[in-house]
């Protein structure tokens, strides 16, 4: 029976309606210790005393672990070793953890928590990334720089003196949370004898794992990572599982007993990571005709108070800058600098929201200099079959980005109701709009990121015939369990049922690398399939198995091979897909296996009383390959355009002095079912060769539209050109304010 | 500190069974469901009444439980996810849930189910504003809500309630 393709249901979805699926707070050890993170009050400065109050407090009971404690490197091993655990002898952001807590009464914990004072000797510090660039004050490394990269595509500095249109501009987008609903959370098993085990809601085991071997300096074996369920990642439970892990760990090591740390969320807010803040700037040479000439850009990242993942973030933002569309000539600069605000860091799209969110607002505006449509400046330029991005890759697959624009456009019925929202606002108050984004996303790891990774996916048979795929891509709501069991069954031609997928735990799975860069469909899945077909190659070669069999034939021939060689396994890893070259000297080649196409179209009312900007209708029209599970989908496509409607119009991260400070759900808002407008989500299906039914990532890509888009119909509607993100009434009010007079 | 008032008893009922409880009378339900009762299908996502994954029913009418001092719950009828179902049969709305794609990480599934099994007892036939409405209390960073509503319509209709036009 054909899987790929149906929306079988959701592997487990039964527990998870029901109460019964269990997450990490949900779990329950004997001897248990709460553990606390004792964190810095001041954003930057020297640690001078630290004090333990409170008369009340029996101090003595308490489980109390600083950097002194530390067994192995005190360093967050990602890319580079900047990020203690524990601050030490300087403080760098306000929330850095200085000094850990555990207790078995988590009411005294909390009550000993605030009982310890953190003196500091303030210096001064950074909040923005102008401050940082114009290095008001050097703050990190020689000047205050995490990285910077520079693409060149042909010859940029020639085109503006022959142009007949240059066109500048600035764009900005704010932090935004990731606000998956479980907040982090571990459980920590550590001691001398056996090492380390954690349990913990997290999306990426081995990063987590790789951490604690440098912690605790011990040998891979000793150290075990499992995830357990998770409620919402979005990048958000990328690099900080391996804090949060660590902290745990390195309590339960001293106490010798299990400790849970769960944060609140007024604690996960304000001090984990968020998405990086930007600010791109735009030069554009256009010919009369409206032929993109020349592109010149700058974008700047402000990744927080260590380097985490910056460098990262910033090479897609970089990449994904000039968009689907070819231009001859190209200069990227971009950089990544350092901010006294606790590290930003992954948060779905992972740079490209930013800087596509900077291009498809641009676009509008040269649009309206060269005196075309916005959607007849677009076509003019869309990149092609054959065609170079700014990278100099060569696009070889079919993309007709026209084609979609078209589709989106009989969707909305965009040219008819632009054409009547101009009639109806000049007798209302309430302005209408119309407004879209073309765009891309490359799945998968950037450049040779796969090539390093080398991921590797297991398949193990029972001899009941029962299948066992074995990853450590976790399941966090997006669908892993269910994608894997159905590219697995329609590999083997077995049933969905009779696939399970093996849950994360770095003791019984091998590495097939993080869970993020929208690379588990696409890339796992893909060695997901080939582990398949090499289990079932095995059978067949062994001459148990013919071509046409039942899954009862299936079952007799793993019976019989495992009575004969014992267990039936097999392993696949990546290679990377024939002509896929990048070299990561110049910045140029092949930064993506694929890539997903799309349109997106924002339909928006803005009330000129109240300054307030609706989303009436959204539709989101991409080409992702072929569809595995429709369902999941455009589950995905949805909930990414939900964030992306919450980036746009609601989420506005207020700061003070580098920390967070409206760090409640009561004041940090994100779209509820009141807020939502119809998100209508359209596929076209193009097989991509190396993806596993032809699938390519997903989960990214509904993250870069809606920004731009809905900015766009705001300028529709009002006439007013916003190119800072988040709007909010106020910043809308004082726009239309002045306006008026 | 430790003890800072003392227990008192609390009699009530949880998903139909009579319980006795001994807890602070102001421990948070959503502690004493979790911890004493070990009902841990009830989560916590804010602690603060804005995300309603603590949603639980107290003689029918909908609640967060991280805001309900356990001392209220004296004499009252408490219902949690853990029974919604009855047995191995799922409710209409846990159906749809998982035939439409209404859970995906599922940490605010639970207090959305709750609050879908609410909604569809104070209204049978709701319109798509009375779901949005009902549902507006429960936050969702997954879904993007659209197939939650999807699948109120569809345990509404295989409730037997065919009357429902709206469309979503």
């Amino acid at each position: 029976m054909q899987l790929v393709g149906r929306p079988v249901p959701r592997k487990e979805g039964r527990d998870k309606v029901t109460g019964q699926a269990r997450y990490v707070d949900d779990l329950h050890f004997p001897e248990m210790l709460y553990g606390a993170t004792v964190r810095s009050p001041a954003a930057r400065g020297r640690i001078l005393k630290i004090s333990f109050e409170g008369a009340h407090i029996p101090w003595d009971e308490f489980v109390v672990v600083t950097a002194r404690d530390i067994p192995g490197e005190n360093a967050v091993a990602l890319i580079l070793l900047d990020q203690p655990y524990l601050a030490d002898q300087f403080v760098n952001h306000p929330e850095e953890p200085v000094l850990l807590l555990a207790h078995a009464d988590k009411y005294l914990l909390e009550e000993a928590r605030r009982n310890v004072r953190i003196e500091i000797e303030e210096l001064p510090a950074v909040f923005t990334l102008e401050e940082s660039l114009e290095k008001k004050e050097i703050i990190w490394g020689e000047d205050n720089t995490f990285k910077s990269y520079r693409v060149e595509k042909g010859d940029v500095d020639e085109v503006w003196k022959t142009a007949a249109h240059v066109v500048e501009g600035e764009y900005h987008t704010g932090a935004q949370e990731q606000l998956y609903i479980e907040n982090n959370g571990i459980i920590a098993v550590a001691g001398p004898d056996d090492g380390v085990t954690v349990w913990g809601s997290m999306q990426c085991p081995y990063y987590v794992h790789k951490a604690l071997l440098k912690l605790f300096n011990l040998p891979e074996d000793k150290v075990r990572v499992v995830q357990v369920e998770t409620g919402g990642g979005f990048g958000g439970k990328e690099e900080y599982p391996s804090m949060i892990a660590g902290h745990a760990a390195l309590l339960a090591w001293k106490a010798g007993r299990p400790v849970k740390i769960v944060y609140d969320r007024a604690e996960d807010m304000a001090a984990t990571t968020k998405r990086h803040p930007s600010r791109t700037r735009h030069r554009t040479a256009v010919s009369a005709d409206g032929q993109l000439l020349g592109m010149e850009i700058e974008f700047v990242v402000d990744g927080g108070a260590y380097a985490t993942l910056s460098a990262v973030v910033l090479s897609r933002g970089t990449i994904h800058a000039a968009g689907p569309y070819f231009c001859p000539n190209v200069r990227i600069r971009a950089h990544a600098v350092a901010t006294n605000a606790p590290p930003h860091g992954a948060f779905r799209g992972f740079g490209a929201p930013q800087s596509i969110f900077a291009l498809e607002r641009h676009f509008d505006k040269v649009a309206k200099t060269v005196g075309l449509s916005p959607e007849e400046f677009r076509r003019r330029n869309f990149i092609q079959e054959g065609q170079t991005t700014a990278t100099n890759q060569v696009i070889r697959e079919k993309v007709d980005l026209a084609g979609i624009l078209d589709r989106a456009f009989e969707l909305t019925d965009y040219h008819a109701k632009q054409k009547q929202f101009m009639e109806s606002n000049k007798h209302s108050r309430r302005k209408k709009g119309i407004g879209f984004a073309s765009f891309m996303h490359g799945a998968g790891f950037t450049g040779s990121g796969e090539k390093y990774l080398e991921s590797v996916v297991g398949m193990e048979a029972t001899a009941e015939g029962r299948v066992l795929v074995l990853a450590a891509s976790t399941e966090i709501g997006q669908g892993t369990n269910t994608i894997f069991a159905q590219i697995a069954a329609e590999a083997l031609g077995l049933d969905y049922d009779s696939i399970e997928v093996a849950k994360p735990d770095t003791g019984n799975v091998p590495n097939s690398g993080p869970t993020v860069a929208s690379r588990t469909t696409m890339i796992v899945g893909k060695l997901v399939e080939s582990a398949a077909l090499g289990l079932k190659q095995t059978l067949t070669n062994s001459g148990l198995l013919s071509e046409n069999y039942s899954a009862e034939d299936f079952r007799a021939a793993c019976r019989s091979y495992i009575e004969q060689h014992g267990a039936l396994k097999s392993f696949s890893k990546y290679t990377a897909p024939p002509g896929i070259n990048w070299d990561d000297e110049r910045y140029e080649g092949d930064a993506y296996g694929a890539y997903a196409w799309a349109v997106y179209v924002a339909e928006v009312t803005v009330d000129t009383v109240t300054y307030e900007a609706r989303v009436d209708d959204f539709v989101a029209v991409q080409e992702v390959g072929r569809v595995i599970h429709p369902v999941m989908a455009s589950g995905q496509i949805e909930g990414g355009v939900a964030q992306g409607i919450g980036y746009t119009l609601f989420e506005n991260v207020v700061w003070r002095d580098g920390r967070m400070i409206n760090n409640q759900m009561t004041n940090y808002i994100i779209p509820t079912a009141a807020d939502i407008p119809p998100i209508r989500v359209f596929f076209e299906e193009n097989p991509y060769a190396y993806g596993p039914g032809g699938a390519k990532g997903i989960g990214e890509l509904p993250m870069d539209g809606p920004a731009p888009a809905i900015l766009n119909a705001i300028e529709h509607a009002t006439g007013i050109s916003i190119n800072h993100i988040p709007l909010m009434p106020e910043a809308l009010m004082e726009v239309l304010g002045g306006e008026r007079g | 500190m430790a003890e800072p008032t003392s227990k008192t008893e609390i009699n009530c009922t949880v998903n139909g069974e009579a319980v006795r409880l001994n807890a602070h009378p102001m421990a948070r339900l959503l502690d004493v469901l979790r911890e004493e009762l070990r009902l841990t299908g009830t989560k916590e996502g804010c602690g603060e009444g804005e995300c309603g994954a603590c949603s639980v029913l107290i003689d029918g009418v909908l609640v967060n439980s991280c805001l309900v001092p356990v001392l209220q719950a004296e004499g009252t009828e408490i219902k949690t996810i853990e029974g919604v179902a009855s047995g191995e049969q799922l409710h209409a709305v846990q159906e749809a849930f998982i035939a439409c794609g209404g859970a995906q990480c599922g940490i605010c599934t639970p207090g959305m189910v709750i609050a879908a099994v609410n909604l569809l007892e104070r209204t049978p036939e709701p319109t798509e504003a009375d779901i949005r409405n009902g549902l507006a209390g429960n936050l969702c960073r997954c879904t993007g809500y659209m197939k939650i509503f999807e699948a109120v319509v569809r345990a509404c209709q295989n409730q037997g309630n065919d009357n429902f036009k709206s469309e979503i």
